[in-house]
């Protein structure tokens, strides 16, 4: 039994533009020790879904189905007071700002203390020192006298790190990882990413890390989810998803991405269009009105996702045949445009995609809520 | 080719000063954020500048701009001087020059048309002032951004984050500027908008011979952009040279960290890279460290050295220009940077 | 931070003399009775008017005039005496200090205690049907002046006419030290007339204050740590909400101690803004100089103290 498991979880949120679909049916699951990333773009649910993990989505809005079972209870069917209880102490989650996610007005110490105080049966004094050590654990020096800084004292990597000393304070099970590095500088994220993988394996903790960067996932993650509208649309092993791709879309953000690990003058090939609104999600694929392989059967059809034959571990949701697929990437590995492995596997000239429809999307919000 | 330099910069120098004092204020120090950049820039190249936040980076492009005045140092701008241009010369020279601001969201006026707000550089220039003329030439110029030209009369609320970069594009070309300066330009766009817009801009380049300073943080992504790049540390150039060069062997130290540093989108790659994390963080350019600035998390710093003696930015193996007593060889390169192995 | 305390202090004394400076030429060149004459009183004998101008240096051209006011006053804190009583004007300032500054505190402590949790429970509330009628009878109370308010409650509640006549004392201010019972029931009625716009004003601003700071990112993160809603929005919430209002807190304080003149006057209590009224109608300069002095004084250092008290509030802010 792992971990964490997620069963069809669906979080929608009633507007007065009409309902916000920013989870729509996702399933997954992390072990002890494993790390699993999920990618995906601004409002394809990737954040939602783990804040709801945590119950932060509970809002009167907010309409949430679906199973989160965590160490063997359903965190969905429990009361505040007992979500209460895993939230901070069994579960952690770390943010994308660290600068506007700490408090502004108390030490850090203080903050990390009051985490400790709030699941433990510790004196102020106790609390203080945990959190002492805490902040020596994730490298910060002089911990003692720097637990008394306040955040705007610190630098954006010291302050990511005081963040994550504060999630790790309680010894979680899991940790959640919100884009933990976006704000930060290249080589401060290098920082950041070794101190989580080390802490991960001191803590044998699971790890959730979402984020928009490839190369972060390439890097830390054992099992990527990529995210497309609410939907996760590929989930496999990390080498699996980078070298033996499925899904149009994972194909697309791979070929949109300049990258250090290709010569240089490869085309960027970017992905045309843009995420459709949540509100109004497009009919059968999601993906089909910017998907260069659609045929017209995809508009109508819903994908579910499922295990490919030859790999229960790589989950895909696409309607195109496997054999289908295969010969797509190769040719894209060949180096051939979108339009012209088209041309030559399914046979049909291309789709007309307008390059960036220009509607503008009522998307984003899912993410803010 | 000739090699023509648009803009040659010399000795550039941007400090702010700190004030402290009870009745009267006294300068204390100075943020060094710029302390001596020199830099040509050529016609019809894509020069980068690639730094940390606060190496002074977008400093160095509203100076280059003149959008703010440099302490010291000249710029001149095919030869004549501009670091002290005011009045009626600045008027001229904005026709010149061009800049793309990196958030696209809050660089636009909302209550304008997208019309409006792309030929608002001809109504302060006084081009094009016939009403039709002017209508055509900002179609024209929206087609070519990749733009709707029937949208014309549409606000920027109406417009997508990708699209909108395209607007600021758009603005920056209506006067046909000699350079345009784009200061993160992608880095507030989604992952499949970047490409679209950095596609953009790399095509626009190549067809109207523009010149291009590309300002990111992004290295992968000025890899994909630039001819030649320029890292900044703590307000001073460490490196300077052409794509080819510095991905292949970057020299100086600091720039081997930071493309050390950066993921790698291919995991058995990644999982072979000895990856160099620097400690600490970057020191205050308010009081930043003697001789040579990197010297505090360098790898390779002698002390005695590197400490003491500030190195001058000069020629190293393979043609890049670093600053650097003890640059990075080869075989450092490859076990640090594993990108370097891929063939530029 | 010393040095700033120190420099505001150097630069109250400065906006004091500018303030004294600006009162007196107002006064001078205004066209009023002789103050000689208003001093002689009944006895409106040449002689004595002379030596009484002679001893108030009015033979003298203006800015000696002021030279002499100034003197006093920075030496001896003496801000002259009454042209009417011949009273002190410090002692008649200080005797009738208790009164405002009873009214203003008294008011003050009020509208806090009604205002703010009004604001908070709107806040965390938000969009109920609670926080509808909460804001909706605040932009009454708001619209509502001082004066009417004042004559309406005494109306209801006045001892000789009212309607539910409650507050039998109200007219008959006493000090608290002489009669605490009669202190009290005498400044109910102008302390509620007085809290009722400012709580509402408090009310509608604490909940706009807290309605952001509960969307801010670190709330999240509060709610992540598992604390209790109740300590999240109490610790975390309401204590960055409320740093805003002690600067718009400082600032009402002093306004109310220079400014309580209606409220005085609805309600008959003997305090400065009183004095004031009548000094202005007799042309009494002293006493209209001592007044405005004092308050500038209270004002300026209650702004200094909000500042300072910024500082430890909030500790970004760095002077």
């Amino acid at each position: 039994m792992a971990l964490l498991e997620i069963t069809d979880l669906r979080v929608h949120f009633d507007t007065e533009d009409g309902v916000v679909r920013a989870v729509d049916g996702i399933s997954y699951s992390v072990d002890r020790g494993h790390t699993l990333g999920i990618v995906g773009e601004s409002g394809s649910g990737k954040s939602v879904s783990s804040q709801t993990v945590m119950g932060l989505t509970r809002a009167a809005n907010a309409r949430i189905s679906g199973e989160i079972v965590f160490d063997g209870r359903n965190l969905l069917a429990c009361s505040e007071a007992e979500l209460r209880r895993v939230r901070g102490n069994d579960i952690a989650m770390i943010f994308q700002d660290p600068l506007s996610s700490l408090h502004p007005i108390y030490t850090l110490g203080n903050q990390i203390a009051e985490a400790v105080r709030v699941h433990n049966e510790a004196s102020k004094a106790q609390a203080w020192d945990r959190a002492v050590e805490m902040l020596g654990l994730v490298g910060i020096p002089e911990p003692r006298r720097r637990a008394d800084a306040y955040p705007h004292e610190f630098s954006g990597g010291m302050r990511q790190r005081a963040m994550i000393a504060m999630a790790l304070a309680n010894n979680p099970m899991l940790l959640i990882a919100d884009e933990p590095t976006t704000a930060l500088d290249v080589t401060v994220q290098a920082q950041i990413l070794e101190l989580i993988e080390r802490l991960q394996s001191e803590f044998n903790a699971a790890v959730v890390i979402i984020t928009h960067d490839l190369g972060v996932v390439a890097e830390v993650a054992d099992e990527i989810a990529v995210m497309y509208a609410g939907r996760i649309v590929e989930r496999a092993a990390v080498d699996t998803v980078f070298y033996t791709p499925e899904h149009p879309y994972t194909w697309g953000l791979l070929g949109s991405i300049p990258r250090m690990d290709v010569p240089r003058d490869e085309e960027l090939v970017p992905i045309p269009g843009r995420p459709p609104s949540l509100i109004n999600l497009p009919g059968g694929c999601s993906f089909h009105p910017r998907c260069p392989y659609v045929r017209d059967a995809h508009r109508r059809t819903d994908p579910p996702l499922q295990p490919m034959p030859d790999d229960p571990a790589h989950h895909v949701a696409c309607l195109l045949d496997a054999t289908v697929r295969r010969s797509i990437w190769s040719d894209l590995r060949a180096g051939r445009t979108p339009a012209q492995a088209r041309k030559a596997e399914i046979g049909e000239p291309p789709p007309l995609i307008e390059p960036d429809p220009e509607v503008a999307p009522v998307a984003a919000e899912g993410d803010a809520a | 080719m000739t090699k023509e330099t648009l803009l040659e910069v010399r000795g550039l120098v941007k400090h702010f000063p700190v004030t402290s004092g009870v009745i009267l204020r006294r300068q204390i120090g100075a943020v060094q954020a710029v302390d001596g950049v020199d830099l040509d820039v050529i016609k019809g190249e894509t020069l980068g500048i690639v730094g940390e936040s606060g190496c002074g980076k977008s400093t160095t492009a509203r100076l280059l701009m003149r959008l703010m005045e440099p302490t010291a140092g000249s710029i001149r701008f095919q030869g004549h001087q501009i670091a002290d241009a005011r009045g009626r010369d600045l008027k001229a020279l904005r026709r010149q020059m061009q800049m793309i601001f990196q958030d696209p969201y809050s660089s636009l006026n909302p209550r304008k048309t997208i019309g409006a707000i792309i030929s608002e550089p001809y109504a302060v220039h006084g081009v094009h002032c016939a009403d039709g003329e002017r209508r055509a030439a900002v179609q024209e110029i929206m087609d070519i951004v990749g733009l709707n030209p029937e949208h014309f009369n549409r606000y920027p609320h109406e417009f997508s984050g990708g699209q909108r970069q395209r607007i600021g594009v758009a603005r920056a070309l209506a006067l046909r500027p000699k350079l345009i300066i784009a200061d993160e330009p992608v880095s507030a766009l989604d992952v499949s908008i970047q490409a679209q817009i950095l596609n953009l801009l790399r095509d626009l380049q190549r067809e109207l011979g523009l010149t291009l300073v590309f300002i990111a943080h992004d290295l992968s992504v000025v890899r994909h952009m630039c001819d030649r790049v320029a890292v900044m540390y703590l307000g001073k150039i460490v490196e300077l040279a052409t794509n080819e060069q510095l991905y292949a062997h970057p020299r100086h130290p600091y720039t081997g960290a930071l493309m050390s540093a950066v993921p790698v989108s291919d995991p058995r790659l990644a999982a072979t890279k000895k990856r160099q994390v620097l400690s600490g963080d970057v020191p205050s350019p308010t009081n930043p460290p003697p001789a040579c600035r990197f010297h505090t998390r360098c790898p390779k710093a002698v002390p005695g050295r590197c400490d003491t003696d500030e190195p001058q930015l000069e020629a190293k193996a393979g043609g890049n220009l670093a600053a650097c007593h003890f640059p990075l060889t080869d075989a450092e390169v490859t076990e640090r940077v594993p990108t370097a192995r891929v063939a530029s | 931070m010393l040095a700033y305390i120190l420099r505001r202090l150097l630069w109250s004394v400065f906006l004091l003399l500018v303030v004294s400076f600006l009162v007196f030429l107002i006064f001078y060149l205004l066209p009023s009775a002789d103050p000689a004459k208003i001093r002689a009183g009944r006895v409106q004998d040449p002689d004595v008017i002379a030596a009484i101008t002679r001893q108030l240096h009015l033979d003298r051209p203006w800015y000696e005039q002021y030279l002499f006011y100034l003197k006093d006053l920075v030496l001896h804190f003496d801000f002259g005496r009454s042209y009417l009583t011949n009273t002190s004007v410090r002692s008649e300032i200080f005797g009738r200090l208790p009164a405002t500054i009873s009214l203003a505190l008294g008011a003050a402590v009020i509208w806090l205690l009604v205002g703010l949790p009004i604001g908070v429970v709107s806040a965390v509330k938000r969009g109920t049907l609670w926080d509808r009628l909460a804001m909706g009878g605040a932009l009454v109370a708001i619209s509502a002046p001082v004066y009417w308010l004042g004559l309406v409650s005494i109306f209801i509640f006045s001892s000789d006419f009212g309607l539910i006549p409650i507050f039998d004392t109200n007219g008959n201010y006493t000090d608290i030290w002489n009669d605490p019972g009669q202190w009290l029931s005498s400044l109910v009625l102008p302390w509620l007339v007085l809290a009722t716009s400012f709580a509402a004003i408090y009310a509608r601003f604490m909940r706009s204050n807290l309605v952001e700071v509960l969307d801010e990112d670190y709330i999240r993160t509060a709610r992540a740590k598992g604390l209790r809603e109740r300590r999240v929005i109490f610790r975390h919430g309401v204590r960055s909400a409320i740093t805003p209002i002690v600067t718009i807190f400082g600032l009402d304080l002093g306004i109310l101690f220079g400014g309580a003149i209606l409220t005085e006057s609805v309600f008959n209590i003997p305090g400065i803004g009183r004095a004031a009224f009548s000094a202005i109608q007799k042309a009494d300069m002293p006493i209209i100089q001592g007044t405005v002095l004092i308050g500038a004084m209270g004002i300026i250092l209650l702004n200094l103290l909000v500042d300072v008290l910024y500082a430890f509030l909030d500790p970004r802010v760095r002077y």
